[in-house]
This record gives C-alpha cells, sequence and structure tokens, in this order.
C-alpha cells in the first residue's frame, strides 16, 4: 500500500514538474545562444540547423518562420535600457546608430509578434526611409502622439515589442561585445 | 520519512524526463505551424505570393513589413527542383525551412552575385545518385540539400520604401520553382 502511494506521489510530481517548466519555458521564450546587447537580444542559431529544442518548439507553436541566419538577424526588444516594459502610452526615444548591415528594418509589434494598427499605416522604418544626422546617427520616436521626424505610433497599446532587423550583416553567432556592434539606445521620456 | 524523500526525488527526476520528451515532441504535434499556414495559398513545386502583412491580417507572426514575400512549398519525393528567382533593385534572399520551420540554408542576392538566383534543392539521395560528370561539378551549378522531402522556400525582396513594394512584388511574381524533370534540357 505504502508503495502504491509512493508510486502516485511520484507521478504527480513527475506529471507537475514535467508539464509546468515545459509550459513555463515556452510560455517565455526560452532558447539558448542568445546575443544580449544592451536592451536587445538576437538569437542568430535560431535562423539555422543548430537551433536549439526550445526555440524549435517555440517556432511550432507560434507558426513563424524564423529569419535565416544566411539572410539577416533579428533583434528583439521588450523593455528601454533600465529594465522596464515598453508600454505605449509613453514617448520612447530609440537614438544612437545600428551595426554594419546593408540594409535594416525597425518594426513594431505586440507581444504576440502581429502588428498593430493606427491612422498613418506605418509600423515600421528601414534604413533607406529614415532621417538621420550628418554624422549618420538618428533618433526615431515611439510615441502614441504625432513627432516631427521620424515618429512610429504607437497607437496607445499598453504592452509591445520592438524588432530591429540586419541584413546581410557581419553580425551572427561570433558576435560577443557591445562595443562592436553599436545597438540604438532605448529611452523612456514621458508617461501620459 | 527517508522513503518518502525518496519517492520525492524519483518524481522530480522523471519529472525532467517528461519535460524533455514533451519539448522534443511538441513540434510534431504543432497544429499552426508555418508550413500547415501556408498549405492553403501555397500549392506544391509553385511559387505563391504570400499576402503583404496587415494589422488583423497576417499569414505568420514576425513577418516584416518592409518586404514582399512569395512562397514555394516543396515535395522532393517525385524528383528535385528547380528555383529561379530574379534579384530586386534593392535586396533579395532566398529561405529555405524544413517541414517544421527549421531554417537550414539562406542566401541573399550579394552571395549569389548575379542577376538571377539559380539553385537546384534536392534530397541527399537525389545528389548521389547524381551522373558524375564533369559538367554536374562547374561551379555555376548552385545544389542545395534538403534534410526533408517536404518544406518550405521563402522568397523576399525589400521594398526600401512604401512606394517600392510594387517592384519588389513583380520582381517576386517573375521567380519560378518546378520539378526538374520539366526544366528543358540544354
Amino acid at each position: 500500500m505504502r508503495l502504491l502511494l509512493g508510486l502516485l506521489l511520484a507521478l504527480i510530481i513527475a506529471a507537475a514538474v514535467g508539464l509546468g517548466a515545459t509550459w513555463q519555458t515556452l510560455s517565455h521564450g526560452v532558447a539558448f545562444g542568445a546575443v544580449p546587447i544592451g536592451p536587445w537580444t538576437a538569437w542568430p542559431k535560431t535562423g539555422s540547423r543548430e537551433i536549439d529544442p526550445y526555440a524549435r518548439a517555440n517556432i511550432a507553436r507560434s507558426g513563424e518562420l524564423p529569419i535565416g541566419s544566411g539572410d539577416g538577424v533579428a533583434f528583439i526588444a521588450h523593455t528601454d535600457d533600465t529594465g522596464r516594459p515598453l508600454d505605449g502610452r509613453c514617448d520612447v526615444l530609440l537614438s544612437g546608430v545600428t551595426p554594419q548591415a546593408r540594409f535594416w528594418t525597425l518594426t513594431f509589434y505586440n507581444p504576440q509578434g502581429y502588428l498593430i494598427g493606427n491612422s498613418v499605416n506605418r509600423q515600421g522604418f528601414t534604413s533607406q526611409e529614415i532621417l538621420r544626422r550628418a554624422d549618420g546617427s538618428f533618433d526615431i520616436f515611439v510615441a502614441p502622439r504625432a513627432r516631427s521626424g521620424n515618429w512610429l505610433p504607437t497607437n496607445g497599446v499598453d504592452s509591445y515589442l520592438l524588432v530591429l532587423r540586419l541584413y546581410d550583416s557581419p553580425v551572427g553567432v561570433e558576435t560577443r561585445a557591445a562595443r562592436e556592434v553599436p545597438m540604438p539606445a532605448i529611452a523612456v521620456q514621458t508617461c501620459s | 520519512m527517508i522513503r518518502w524523500l525518496l519517492w520525492l526525488l524519483a518524481g522530480a527526476l522523471l519529472g525532467g524526463v517528461v519535460h524533455l520528451v514533451a519539448v522534443l515532441l511538441l513540434p510534431r504535434t504543432a497544429t499552426n505551424d508555418a508550413y500547415t499556414r501556408l498549405s492553403p495559398i501555397a500549392p506544391v513545386n509553385a511559387v505563391a505570393p504570400v499576402p503583404q502583412p496587415l494589422p488583423q491580417n497576417e499569414v505568420m507572426p514576425f513577418m516584416d513589413p518592409a518586404f514582399a514575400a512569395a512562397v514555394c512549398r516543396y515535395d522532393l519525393s517525385e524528383g528535385s527542383i528547380k528555383l529561379s528567382v530574379p534579384v530586386s533593385p534593392a535586396y533579395t534572399s532566398v529561405s529555405f525551412y524544413t517541414r517544421r520551420g527549421i531554417a537550414y540554408y539562406a542566401i541573399n542576392d550579394r552571395a549569389a552575385g548575379r542577376r538571377l538566383i539559380e539553385l537546384e534543392l534536392m534530397t541527399s539521395n537525389q545528389r548521389s545518385q547524381l551522373p558524375e560528370d564533369e559538367e554536374v561539378t562547374a561551379a555555376d551549378r548552385l545544389i542545395v540539400e534538403s534534410p526533408t522531402n517536404t518544406g518550405l522556400i521563402l522568397l523576399r525582396a525589400l521594398a526600401p520604401e512604401p512606394g517600392l513594394m510594387p517592384v519588389a512584388q513583380s520582381v517576386l511574381s517573375m521567380a519560378t520553382c518546378r520539378p526538374e524533370s520539366q526544366t528543358p534540357k540544354h
């Protein structure tokens, strides 16, 4: 009887631990081989044959096709430089330069990776569209209300993420430090 | 007491095994992966345009709206396929995915180095059966090996500004993907 009870206990714990850990890791999007640069993180291996089992499970569940490593690399930001989650009711300033790449695009998504509609029909910028200063650096305002210059409208959503994709770029699995790869800073200015 | 702790430990260890098995099996049970999402709009071994992502209307998450996209859903069980993609003025890339969405190969226009990206896709079995004449080894023949019989080829052309989207789309509309046996011999 005690054997049976013990076995039952072990099995219940196994199911709880096993499925709980699976749910946890998948809902948090765990993957190995992250390249974090400030608030930006890329997973270059997810776009190659060396993709890990967690990333495989994630893409199967979300239905996305990860960007191939021979094509480009995608950096995702969920927070500003201080680690505060991005909020569409705040004025956020993206400023600086991007790593070397033939082209880049910046796109505004909801946390599930879908586009968010807005009145000016703008979901992002490409490297060709952006207004720059003479030294090549730029400012992008991610804000609920219209701004002059490069304005990316948030439509006032409570959370969003930014994806910066570098196409035909040397940045990849080998990239280690932020000093080789200057990414734009993300700073919250004011919140309404 | 010790006995219960041992059961607890055994349960936790077994839980780890359950977790690993669940993660490994999950891709097979996914009912809404990229291949399934694209199947209704993508005929087998032909190029089909992927609708431009719009808010509330996207085939897949995390699509780059600055790109025009087309897809070739391939099946190599009847033989290899030949892909030809004209290069757009800005940036063009071709990415290969397995049935489960793993990006096993990708190439862009600069790496391909010409006005037309031409590739042959085959399984490693089909490649090993290629006749070994010298023309086969010619450097101008780019062969990609697919680890699976079925999968997706994603063709993408950048529109550096929204007004150039029709150009990018028309470039991709000239791309072809067809079984090799149907390609005219030279």
